[in-house]
Formats: structure tokens, C-alpha cells, sequence
């Protein structure tokens, strides 16, 4: 073999190498998600999404940890959004380009690594105990709000960057304020980013198990809480604690569980994505 | 119509202290929001501290953290982190042997090789692993890797540091494989190019120039993986049997960090010493993951700023 | 340094601000304002100082052309007429202007309040992502104007006067993005004059654009030059002595000073017999 041909050679093998990695990712997404499928859709029912477990969880439905995930997550939304667009509106847009700033957004970014059950410790001794708002939906959604605002931030700063500075001059050259400015101009062209970036966060808080473990999550509950300081089921607690205390769980139900959480949040993230790539085609720079 | 400029002019003025009012309130709100940020961060750190003190001075941070043994209800309670430090390395350990090949290599099989179909396809596969709950792949692995690791290597039980390892290097791979293919990304295309027109083939090109090039963000990316298969909790805390003994091999049972606070602070007295332990566990999962995760942004940052032309 | 400034210093207050009506029953500014005075003016970027000592006069209702190599600072200078050099953080402006007597550097001028009076019109054209009418409306709107009938008169009659409203009428909801260069370039210079600006600032409005767009645009600039004083940068001569009726001409003869105002005048004189060589030879092509 020539030089050239030991090149050729090399770029087949690293080409098939490498090749072969990117399939292995591919095969074990599609067997995590036909495995999820297959195991879970015979419990799917109108009966199993809408009614109380029964017997431990060994029978009845899911009713109740749907509704807590949804009261969960809705909560979590009412706190983090709000919160986390400003402040992703006050680092896009108003903060001087200088060492505290640049601190703000390590800290921002750092803030989303740190791991999930730290914000249960964070959660159990801010929001239930000193705070005194007990075990309850509240509790969980503010720990979730705080693992949350990190993406929300991050996202909307990124979503501001990409509207062009000469719409911005463009608005103030017509006597218009820096809010005006935002609330009219900036936030309308990059709200398809924004909002995308925060369904995908909140769809991930949606599937959290740490931080609601000693914050919100109670085992069994008949019926959807009446307050916020209720403590609630959850769809992921629910399959941790039938999978780790119920001695006989029902593989079954747990995985019609499994997919009922899995298929909603990628329901939603997948037509949080479409929705962005439809808007962006209309506003395009 | 006809207005006069005066009036016009009137209205315009009269806004002007209402219209400073909302701008500086505006500012006000969104500076604070900016600012929450950093509070929140700092009242983490503050909260695992002032609910660690207690076992801090008690205990001793020296003793937990060179302990040899987590006997935190027996009678002569015994706090040592070292079992939880340990097992946590071990399962982040096989969780990187399996994610940093497959995720690295898939990165740059799709930034060099792959056709646009593909990349596509595999960008949307990936957004979905990263979607599926850790719970999820926890039950997974009860289901599917438990008996596997069982029978395979022949074990009286298949929970191991193992088959936590491999659900979480699954788990992980996302995180490495999109960093990575952004590092590689960010690349420019002129230096492919200038390797190629030099007769180069595509790997050679690879090998010698673009993955040097991209080698901080590939760095920085196995960092973040590192970061995020620490802090995971609920896969591991369902597949590794949670066993506090110091471990010697992968084909044992551990308890990690994050299994040990996740299992036992439901059944604490609140505020008791051992509840004061699982939030000095807490701290030191914080601090390591706080300083992987600020290398890591470190790194990229500097990448970022070597190819802003 | 020489400075040539061949303009009488007007320093006194000019006229308040009178409003006509028109025949087609819309509002025109038609008074005797929109003159600036400039002394002294310098602009530094941080440390860097860019531009130093100008003097000008700017006549209400005409049209003044900043010419000049690249770099020499006319974005600059035309930015400090509106305070947009506010938004850029570490621009320092020195020296005295005024718009009608006004002082619009001090304290207690509202940048805001100013650049309703002052428009600007950018290089490229920037429409904001929303419709035609949306756009026009959007400087009325943040002036507080609500009423239905009064915005959908102040549109038409902005998109009148810059000569879009022909083209456009039959569909004002439509996105301002699906509108051409040219069009775009018309609807930003309507959407500046819905605010009915006394001043309207033009940076090379018709530099992104082909020569058809660009004689419409110089075709609503001479349309407009009965109610609004216009100062335009061009590094188009002829441009430059067919729409102006005054030219400054600016230059930074080293990166090392700032650039300096060296001539000004009226339009037919620079080009024909200007006072100093400097200019000549820049007009002439003989540098920038
Ligand atoms: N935002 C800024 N920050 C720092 N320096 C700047 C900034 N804007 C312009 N400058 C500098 O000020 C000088 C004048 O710039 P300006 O844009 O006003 O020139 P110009 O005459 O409009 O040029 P052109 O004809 O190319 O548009 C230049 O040297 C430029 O580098
Ligand atoms: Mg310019």
C-alpha cells in the first residue's frame, strides 16, 4: 500500500468507526422509545388516565399524579416566566458589559448544572421549612421554579440577541423608550424563541423526580389538591416510589405510566419546536 | 383635523415624568429579576451550609469527609463520606467510559461525516433522549439491565455500580454529543478547507486539525457530562442496590451522593444531626459539581472568544 | 485648522411652531423650525476622539449633505443631532447644538422628546417585523395617539409623502418583510415621518439600493423638503449636488486626529468653485 492508499484506508476504518457510534445512539434512542411503547400502551385508557390508583397502585388509574403534574408544572410556569424573562431582558438589554455582568451569567449558567436533588435540599429548607409552606404543591413548584429560571434566562437572552440592533434604533429614533422599545419591537420578534426555550425547560421540570421528593410529592392522594398547599401526586414520583416500595407493583400500569409522562413531554416539546420553526419563518432577518 | 403643535408638543411633555416613572420602575423590576439569579445561588449555598453546620460541628467537615464508614442510625452513628464520595466516582466512572466514545465519536461522525438527512434524524433522536425523565431510564434499567447484568456476569444480584454506570452514561450522552458537535461546529470552514486543498483526506483533516481545534469545547463538553452523571439522582438511586460500604469494584453494590440524601432524608428527624449530615452530603455535591461546571464555562468562553474572528 | 465655514451663525431662538392645514385635510408641519446650530461640537468613543471643533448651521427646511471619505465620522455627527450616540454606551459628545434655540445636550433635554422631532432613516432598511399600517402607526402610538380615524389619516399621509402609498393601498395589513428594498427603505422613511418630525436624519438611505429605488427615494426627498429639514450623509457625489442645497465636507486627514469639518457651504458652490483644495480633490475623486 502507497501513502495514499494507507490514507484512503485509515479514512474507512475512522469513517466506520465513528459511523458505528452515531448508530448506537440512534438504535438505543429508537429501543428506549419502542421498548417504552410497547410495554405501555395495553394500560392506556380513558378509565386509567382519569381515575384514582387503587390497591397501593396495583390497579385504578393515574388521574390524580396527571393533575399534580399539571398543577406542578402550571405553578412552576407562574413563578419562573415572568422572573426569568426579565432577568434574561436585563441581561440582553440593560446590563453594562462589564465584570459583575459577565459574573451574573456564570452564575446563570452554573446554576443549571447543579444537580437536581441540591435544589430538593434548597427546596426542603427555604420553601418547607423556613418559609413554613410545608410538604405542598407550592413548595415543589417554587424548587422547580428555581431549577427552572436558569434555562428560561439563558433562552430568552439568546432569543433578544438575535433581533438585530438596527430595530432597536429604529424604535428609539422614533422617540420610542428602551421599554417601549422592548415590550413593542424586541420581545414580539423573539418571543418565538423564548417561548419554545421555556416549554422545553418546563417540559423537563414536568419529568423531575429529586426536587419534589421532600418538597410536594405524597404516595397516594384520592383526589387533585384544592390548594397550593396541598401536598400532591406526580407522574414520575409515582413510578419511583411503586417501583421501589410497592412489593408486586404492576408492570403494566407502571409502564402505561412511564409512557403517559414520556409522551406528553414530548408531545409538547415536539410541537413547541414546530411551532418555533413556523414563526421564525415568518419573521426572518 | 388640525391639532396645534402645542398641544401636541403639551401632551408629549406631560408624558414625559409618567414615562420616566415606568422606565425607572421597569428598570428597577428588571434589574432585580437579573439580580435574583445570583441570590438564589448564593441562598443555596448559604442553605446547605447552615443546615450542614450542625454536623459540621459536630462531626467534624475533616472526619466526614475522610470517614470510611455511613452508619448514620446505629447507635454510635458513624458520618463518612468517603463510601458516598467513592461510589459516586465509580458509577460516574462507567458512566463515562460509555458516554465519552459514543457521544464524542457520534459528534464527529455528524459534524464531518454524515449528510444533512442524517444529522437531522439524529438531532431530533437526541432531543429526545435528553427528554425521557431519569426516572424513566431508571425503570428501564430495572426491567431491562438489572437481570441482564445478573445473569451476564454471573452476580447474586444485579444492582451494581455497573448497571447504574451504564443507564447513566445512556443518560448523559446527549449532554456530551451536542457540546461536542457545537465545538466542532464552531470550527471554521476555511480551515477544513485549507487542509484539504494541502491533500489531506476528510479524517486526516479530522484528526489533525478540526478535533485539535475543537478540542477545549470537547473537553469542556466531557466536563459537563462529568457534571451531570454526579448530580443524577433517581436512575441511580433505583439500579445501584445503594449499599454504604467502601466499594471495590463496579461489580458491587454502592450508594452514591445523591441516592444516599434522596433515600434516607425522608425518614430524618428534621433538624437532627443526621438530617444536618444529608445537607453536608448536599454541600459537597454542590462544590463539586460547582467547580466542574465552572471549568467547563471557563473552557468554553475562551473557545468562544478564539473563533469571534 | 482652517474651518471654512461660510454660514451665518444664527444663535437666536427661533419661531414656536405654527401648524397648517392643508387642502387634503391632514396635518403638515409647515413652520419656520427644524434649524440646528452646532459650535464646537467634538465626539469621542471612549478615549478615541473622532470628531473635533464643528461648527454648522443647518437651515430649517433644506436639504444638508454630510460628504466625506469613510471613517471620517458623518454617522456620528448625524447621530448626535438626534442623541442616538446615547445608545452606544462610551460615545462622549462636547460642544453646543441646538434645534430652534433648544439646547438638546443638557440635563433636562428627554433624548426621547428629541427624536420625535428628529428622525432618523438608516442605512439599511429596517422594518419592524409587522405590518405596513403596524409600522407606520408604531411612532403616532408611542406619542399616545389611539383614535382609529386619526392614525389611519396620519398613515396615509405618511406613506403619501413618501411616496409609497400608491403602491401599497390596497393592502396596508400586509408584513412589512414581503415589501422589496426600495419599498421597505419608503416605509421606514413614512413610519419617521408619521411622527411629523421637523428633522429628518437620512445615513446613506439609498446605498442598499438599485438606481430605480434610489431615484424614488431622491424623488420623496425633494417632495419633502417643503415641510422637513433633511440632513443626509451620501458618498454619492452626484447624488450629493442634485438633492442638497448645503454641503459639509468632512475629513479625518490622519487616523491619529479627528476629523475635522473643513468646508461648507451651498451645494452649487463646493462643486463648482470650492474654497479649499482639500475638498476639491475629494469631490474631484483624487482621494477617499
Ligand atoms: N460604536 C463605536 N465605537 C467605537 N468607535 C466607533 C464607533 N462607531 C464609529 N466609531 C469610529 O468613529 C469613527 C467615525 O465613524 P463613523 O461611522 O461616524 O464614520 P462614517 O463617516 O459614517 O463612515 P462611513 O462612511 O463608512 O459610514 C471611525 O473611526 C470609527 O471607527
Ligand atoms: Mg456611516
Amino acid at each position: 500500500m502507497n501513502r495514499v492508499q494507507r490514507a484512503r484506508f485509515a479514512e474507512k476504518v475512522a469513517k466506520t468507526v465513528l459511523g458505528l457510534m452515531a448508530v448506537i445512539v440512534l438504535v438505543t434512542a429508537a429501543a428506549v422509545f419502542i421498548y417504552i411503547v410497547s410495554k405501555g400502551y395495553r394500560a392506556i385508557s380513558w378509565e386509567f388516565l382519569t381515575t384514582r390508583p387503587l390497591k397501593l397502585g396495583r390497579e385504578g388509574g393515574i388521574g390524580p399524579a396527571i393533575g399534580g403534574t399539571l398543577w406542578l408544572v402550571s405553578l412552576t410556569a407562574f413563578f419562573t416566566l415572568p422572573i426569568g424573562i426579565l432577568a434574561g431582558v436585563y441581561l440582553s438589554e440593560y446590563a453594562p458589559r462589564n465584570m459583575l455582568t459577565r459574573s451574573i451569567r456564570l452564575a446563570i449558567t452554573n446554576m443549571a448544572g447543579v444537580p437536581s436533588i441540591v435544589y430538593g435540599l434548597f427546596g426542603l429548607a427555604m420553601f418547607v421549612m423556613l418559609a413554613n409552606f410545608k410538604v405542598s404543591a407550592l413548595s415543589g413548584a417554587l424548587t422547580l421554579a428555581c431549577m427552572t429560571l436558569p434555562v428560561v434566562i439563558t433562552v430568552t437572552e439568546e432569543a433578544l440577541r438575535q433581533v438585530p440592533q438596527d430595530l432597536r434604533h429604529a424604535s428609539l429614533a422614533l422617540g420610542s423608550t428602551k421599554w417601549r422599545t422592548i415590550r413593542k419591537v424586541v420581545l414580539p420578534a423573539s418571543m418565538p424563541g423564548i417561548v419554545t426555550g421555556s416549554i422545553l425547560g418546563l417540559a423537563r421540570a414536568a419529568g423531575e423526580t429529586a426536587p419534589i421528593l421532600f418538597t410536594a410529592a405524597v404516595f397516594m392522594s384520592p383526589q387533585l389538591p384544592r390548594s397550593p398547599l396541598d401536598r400532591v401526586m406526580a407522574l414520575p414520583y409515582h413510578i419511583y416510589a411503586e417501583v421501589t416500595s410497592v412489593p408486586n407493583w404492576s408492570e403494566n400500569l407502571i409502564w402505561g405510566t412511564a409512557l403517559v409522562l414520556v409522551a406528553g413531554i414530548s408531545i409538547v416539546s415536539v410541537a413547541a419546536g414546530v411551532w418555533r420553526s413556523i414563526q421564525r419563518r415568518k419573521i426572518r432577518w | 383635523m388640525a391639532i396645534s403643535t402645542d398641544t401636541k408638543r403639551g401632551r408629549a411633555l406631560g408624558r414625559t415624568a409618567s414615562r420616566r416613572a415606568t422606565e425607572v420602575v421597569v428598570r428597577a423590576l428588571v434589574f432585580a429579576c437579573g439580580w435574583l439569579a445570583i441570590v438564589i445561588l448564593a441562598a443555596i449555598a448559604v442553605f446547605l451550609l447552615t443546615n450542614g453546620l450542625r454536623s459540621i460541628d459536630e462531626v467534624g467537615l475533616g472526619t466526614m469527609l475522610t470517614g470510611t464508614s455511613w452508619y448514620p442510625t446505629s447507635n454510635n452513628a458513624q458520618f463518612g463520606f468517603l463510601p458516598l464520595i467513592l461510589g459516586s466516582l465509580f458509577v460516574t466512572g462507567v458512566a463515562l467510559v460509555v458516554s465519552v466514545p459514543v457521544g464524542v465519536g457520534a459528534a464527529v461522525y455528524l459534524s464531518e461525516f454524515a449528510g444533512r438527512g442524517f444529522k437531522e434524524v439524529a438531532k431530533s433522536v437526541v432531543e429526545f433522549m435528553a427528554a425521557v425523565p431519569s426516572v424513566v431510564y431508571g425503570l428501564i434499567g430495572v426491567a431491562v439491565l438489572i437481570p441482564w447484568v445478573r445473569t451476564t456476569f454471573q452476580l447474586d444480584s444485579g444492582m451494581t455500580a455497573l448497571t447504574g454506570g451504564i443507564v447513566l452514561g445512556v443518560m448523559s450522552i446527549p449532554t456530551v454529543l451536542s457540546i461536542s458537535e457545537d465545538a466542532l461546529h464552531a470550527v471554521p470552514e476555511s480551515l477544513r478547507q485549507a487542509s484539504l486543498a494541502l491533500g489531506n483526506t476528510r479524517w486526516q483533516t479530522t484528526y489533525k486539525v478540526v478535533v485539535p481545534a475543537a478540542s477545549s469545547g470537547i473537553f469542556a463538553a466531557v466536563m459537563l457530562g462529568l457534571g451531570r452523571a454526579i448530580g443524577e439522582t433517581m436512575a441511580v438511586l433505583m439500579l445501584t442496590g445503594n449499599a454504604a460500604v467502601m466499594p471495590t469494584g463496579v461489580f458491587e453494590s454502592v450508594r452514591t451522593m445523591t441516592g444516599t440524601i434522596a433515600a434516607e432524608m425522608g425518614e430524618v428527624v428534621r433538624k437532627g444531626l443526621h438530617y444536618s449530615a444529608l445537607f453536608s452530603v448536599g454541600l459537597v455535591l454542590f462544590a463539586m459539581t460547582f467547580a466542574i461546571n465552572l471549568a467547563a464555562d471557563l473552557v468554553l468562553e475562551r473557545q468562544r472568544k478564539r473563533w469571534r474572528r | 485648522m482652517v474651518n471654512a465655514l461660510n454660514v451665518e451663525l444664527r444663535t437666536t431662538a427661533m419661531p414656536s411652531l405654527v401648524m397648517t392645514e392643508r387642502e387634503n385635510d391632514t396635518v403638515v408641519a409647515a413652520d419656520a423650525s427644524g434649524s440646528f446650530t452646532l459650535s464646537e461640537v467634538s465626539v469621542a468613543y471612549g478615549r478615541d476622539l473622532v470628531i473635533e471643533g464643528v461648527d454648522m448651521y443647518v437651515a430649517p427646511r433644506s436639504v444638508t449633505a454630510l460628504i466625506g471619505p469613510s471613517g471620517c465620522g458623518k454617522s456620528t455627527l448625524l447621530r448626535c443631532l438626534n442623541r442616538m450616540n446615547d445608545e452606544l454606551g462610551n460615545v462622549k459628545v462636547g460642544g453646543r447644538i441646538t434645534l430652534d434655540g433648544q439646547d438638546i445636550m443638557g440635563r433636562d433635554t428627554d433624548p426621547v422628546e428629541l427624536r420625535m422631532r428628529v428622525g432618523q432613516v438608516f442605512q439599511r432598511p429596517n422594518p419592524f417585523p409587522m405590518s405596513i399600517y403596524d409600522n407606520v402607526a408604531y411612532g403616532p402610538r408611542t406619542q399616545g395617539i389611539r383614535k382609529h380615524s386619526e392614525l389611519d389619516d396620519l398613515v396615509e399621509d405618511s406613506l403619501r409623502r413618501s411616496a409609497l402609498y400608491e403602491e401599497v393601498k390596497k393592502n396596508l395589513k400586509k408584513h412589512a418583510f414581503e415589501l422589496s428594498g426600495g419599498q421597505q427603505q419608503r416605509l421606514c422613511i413614512a413610519r419617521a415621518l408619521a411622527t411629523m418630525p421637523e428633522v429628518l436624519l437620512m445615513d446613506e438611505p439609498a446605498s442598499a439600493l438599485d438606481p430605480i429605488s434610489t431615484q424614488q427615494i431622491e424623488d420623496t426627498i425633494a417632495e419633502l423638503k417643503s415641510s422637513v429639514t433633511i440632513v443626509i450623509v451620501t458618498h454619492n457625489m452626484q447624488q450629493a449636488a442634485r438633492i442638497s442645497d448645503q454641503t459639509a465636507f468632512m475629513l479625518r486627514e490622519s487616523m491619529e486626529e479627528p476629523a475635522h469639518l473643513i468646508e461648507m457651504s451651498e451645494t452649487k458652490k463646493i462643486f463648482t468653485n470650492p474654497d479649499d483644495k482639500r475638498t476639491e480633490s475629494y469631490i474631484t475623486g483624487r482621494f477617499g
